[in-house]
């Protein structure tokens, strides 16, 4: 039963794997912001993903989109997974490619208010 | 027969002259006092089966108290004001009601109106709100005065608050409790055979005074017991009738006991000795603190034992406890490297040694996960291991614990931190000297990531919230500041960015995490702090501030100064994720309606214009302001505010947390 089990999972993760590479190719990072507003990302992440007490950063440098698109299908902790009835294919890819294209955040050493204290 | 019976002593009236006299009588020993019998002079000398009394303990037991105050008073409470001025209750916070008015009319014109000062709340919640925050920086407990059922019930959540955070107050109830003589109608609706039922599961002890005399022990007696670590709420339920009946002498006269206070408990000695040797022997010990420091030199303590290990420190924040500047202040991750761990005054040390993840594992209870090694040992110093109160859970998860010491922290540790030197010897002392190092370093390193993570989404709007905090602290860090409250979440980033020495900067949280805590809590603890000569500053939530904002128009008719800060993310953040959570588990898409949340978790459509709101209260105020660049002026303009003996309250639109 488990070896069943593991199967299954290592096709669905190949699968997704290969879902996000697809349609990575056609994210729009401007949708991704709706979708990422939209859908509750920004919640728990902020609304440039600047992460929290209730959410990890995701960006600037979010993950490469393979494990990002895997770990929100599966992830088991304490952010659900959330399904493609939930959260399409096209929305997860453009939700990374917003994340993506958020810039780097600027040296701390460059704001006053965070040089002192 | 009857001779020899008079000339024995009766023993309970011994003893309880001899308490009597531990309560400051004035005579003088040996002072001559009446034969209590004539004995039969041909009798032989008899062996008294006790000691004699002295003159002292005699004359207490025979004479009117010398602690007894003169009292002018005429009625009833007018004695009950007298009682409560012996214990120096400088405020009394409450909404006004029928069932307390003989009090009431006592207190403000017999009383004078000070000690304690009545402060006008529009509701009972606030009233105890402002009691628990005024704890936490006086260290002094308030009372304060509810209506019968209805005010207790109103109040009954902040005194649960109170109970949870370990804060004392005392809570008098008013109550008709003579039904032939009770007023018909409203009143009668308003009273109860026993209104201390509604609050006896999170209240340390509670009374129901039955005459004068007993209103003065259950007075003192109540703040003895509330004053006593652990800390908690006391309440007593108060008679109409006996507050407006006039004081009958009956040949007795009324006395008020004089308060000493109660030594706090301490850990025991051998249990304190096996602590300090596994402690002193371990590799990587770790001391977790969520309540340790009652007091600024509860800090100093801990400061103490810390260095001397040397250990990483966890402050789990229930108060200011370690200084957050000090190179030993840690992150909770060192738990799971430790071999011994001391958790003092933990409120979850379940909580502390196991993770629990809410992802519907174990048919949907969630997933439990230790944190530690299997053979980590635990040390426990807890004053609450004394309650023994049931029915709330505010006891948490059992945890095995290897020392467990039902004790006051802050009490024991003189006695751990020597017992820990006299473990500890020369050459262990030194080769411990690396892990300080080690220790200095990795603080270093965690304080770049920190404020790295803080600089990301500095200019978003809505405004982030460590944007929030440090455009806050740029305004107040020259003062000698204190932040009373912050009842929204906001990342811990004033834990994080500001620097946290002194006791009053932070007073740690709810408690119970009933919301409505930071804004009444804010006030009590900012009219403290005026009286203390601080700057008071809040991070205050919307949804906290909506329970009871009537708050406010208190803080501006009793000229109490506070700068609140609106953490406004326009929603019951802590809310958003349970509902997402159970969507997704059920894999549905979470209806948002028309808001930015789960349907019923945001606060918007219509917006609150929290400046309007409090501006209506008699607050100065700005906002809500949204582009980032505009924040640090307006605080500094509040500031200014504060400053001048106002409050003042600036609405930000900020990130969710």
């Amino acid at each position: 039963m488990y070896r069943l089990r593991l199967h299954v999972g290592l096709a669905a993760l190949a699968g997704l794997l290969l879902l996000g590479q697809g349609v990575a190719l056609a994210a729009s990072a401007e949708k991704g912001k709706t979708a990422f507003i939209k859908n509750g990302c920004w919640q728990c992440h902020g609304s440039v993903g600047q992460g929290g007490a209730a959410g990890a950063k995701l960006a600037p440098d979010p993950l490469p989109v393979e494990a990002f698109t895997t770990f929100v299908r599966t992830t088991n902790r304490a952010m659900p997974p959330y399904s493609e009835a939930i959260l399409s294919n096209d929305d997860l890819a453009d939700i990374h490619a917003y994340l993506a294209s958020i810039p780097k955040a600027p040296d701390p050493k460059s704001i006053p208010l965070l040089s002192s204290p | 027969m009857r001779k020899e019976s008079e000339a024995k002593f009766n023993r309970r009236k011994f003893l309880a002259g001899v308490a009597v006299a531990g309560a400051g009588s004035t005579v003088p020993p040996g002072a001559a006092i009446a034969a209590p019998s004539q004995a039969p002079l041909d009798a032989p000398p008899r062996r008294p089966s006790a000691l004699p009394p002295n003159a002292h303990v005699a004359a207490v037991e025979t004479g009117t108290p010398p602690a007894l105050a003169p009292t002018k008073a005429a009625a009833g409470s007018d004695f009950m004001v007298d009682v409560i001025k012996t214990l120096d209750i400088p405020y009394l916070p409450s909404n006004p009601a029928s069932s307390f008015r003989g009090l009431h009319e006592s207190l403000i014109n017999y009383g004078k109106n000070t000690k304690p000062e009545f402060l006008t709340c529009m509701h009972e919640e606030s009233a105890a709100g402002m009691c628990h925050g005024y704890f936490k920086i006086a260290g002094k407990p308030l009372m304060t005065l509810c209506h019968g059922t209805v005010g207790l019930q109103h109040a009954a959540m902040a005194i649960y608050n109170a109970w949870c955070d370990r804060v004392p107050m005392i809570v008098v109830g008013g109550n008709d409790l003579d039904a032939a003589k009770r007023p018909p109608g409203v009143p009668t609706f308003h009273s109860a055979q026993d209104i201390n039922a509604m609050v006896r599961d999170f209240t340390k002890w509670d009374d129901t005074p039955v005459s004068l005399q007993h209103f003065a022990q259950s007075f003192v007696r109540a703040y003895k017991i509330a004053m006593t670590p652990p800390y908690g709420p006391v309440a007593i339920s108060l008679d109409a009738g006996l507050q407006q009946e006039p004081i009958h002498e009956n040949g007795e006269r009324l006395y008020i006991p004089r308060h000493v206070a109660t030594a706090p408990p301490q850990g025991d000695a051998n249990a304190v000795r096996e602590a300090a040797r596994l402690l002193a022997n371990a590799q990587n010990p770790v001391i977790v603190v969520d309540r340790a420091a009652r007091t600024e030199n509860g800090v100093r303590l801990l400061v103490q034992l810390a260095e001397a290990l040397p250990a990483p420190v966890v402050d789990q924040g229930g108060r200011m406890n370690f200084p957050n500047t000090h190179y030993l202040r840690s992150a909770p991750n060192v738990i799971g490297r430790a071999d011994v761990i001391i958790g003092l005054e933990l409120s979850d040390y379940w909580g502390t040694v196991n993770a629990w993840i809410d992802n519907g594992g174990d048919d949907g209870s969630g997933t439990r996960e230790s944190r530690i090694k299997p053979d980590t040992k635990l040390i426990s110093i807890s004053a609450v291991d004394l309650n023994t109160k049931s029915n709330y859970q505010d006891f948490q998860r059992f945890q095995t614990i290897d020392v467990h010491m039902a004790g006051d922290a802050e009490a024991t540790l003189p006695a751990l931190i020597e017992a820990v030197n006299a473990a500890l010897s020369g050459d262990r002392k030194a080769a411990l000297e690396k892990r300080g190092e080690a220790l200095k370093k990795a603080r270093a390193e965690a304080r770049e990531r920190t404020r790295a993570a803080a600089a990301v989404a500095w200019d978003a709007s809505p405004i982030s919230t460590a944007r929030l905090v440090m455009e806050t602290y740029a305004a107040i860090k020259d003062l000698d500041w204190s932040l009373v409250s912050s009842s929204g979440n906001v990342s811990n980033w004033p834990q994080r960015l500001w620097p946290m020495e002194k006791h009053y900067h932070w007073l740690g949280r709810s408690g119970g995490y009933g919301v409505g805590y930071g804004a009444p809590a804010s006030v009590g603890a900012a009219l403290a702090n005026r009286d203390a000569g601080r700057f008071s500053v809040s991070i205050q939530s919307d949804g906290d501030l909506m329970y009871a904002p009537g708050v406010l128009w208190t803080a501006a008719r009793h000229h109490i100064p506070l700068l609140a800060i609106m953490h406004n993310n326009r929603g019951y953040h802590q809310e958003v994720m349970h509902v997402q959570r159970l969507s997704n588990r059920r894999n549905r898409v979470a209806s948002l309606g028309k808001d930015m949340g789960p349907i019923g978790t945001s606060i918007e459509n219509p917006d609150i214009d929290y400046a309007k709101l409090a501006s209506s209260m008699g607050w100065w105020s700005a906002g809500p302001i949204k582009d980032p660049s505009e924040l640090g002026p307006t605080i500094k303009r509040a500031v200014e505010v504060v400053k001048s003996g106002q409050p003042a309250l600036v609405d930000v639109w900020t990130q969710p947390r």
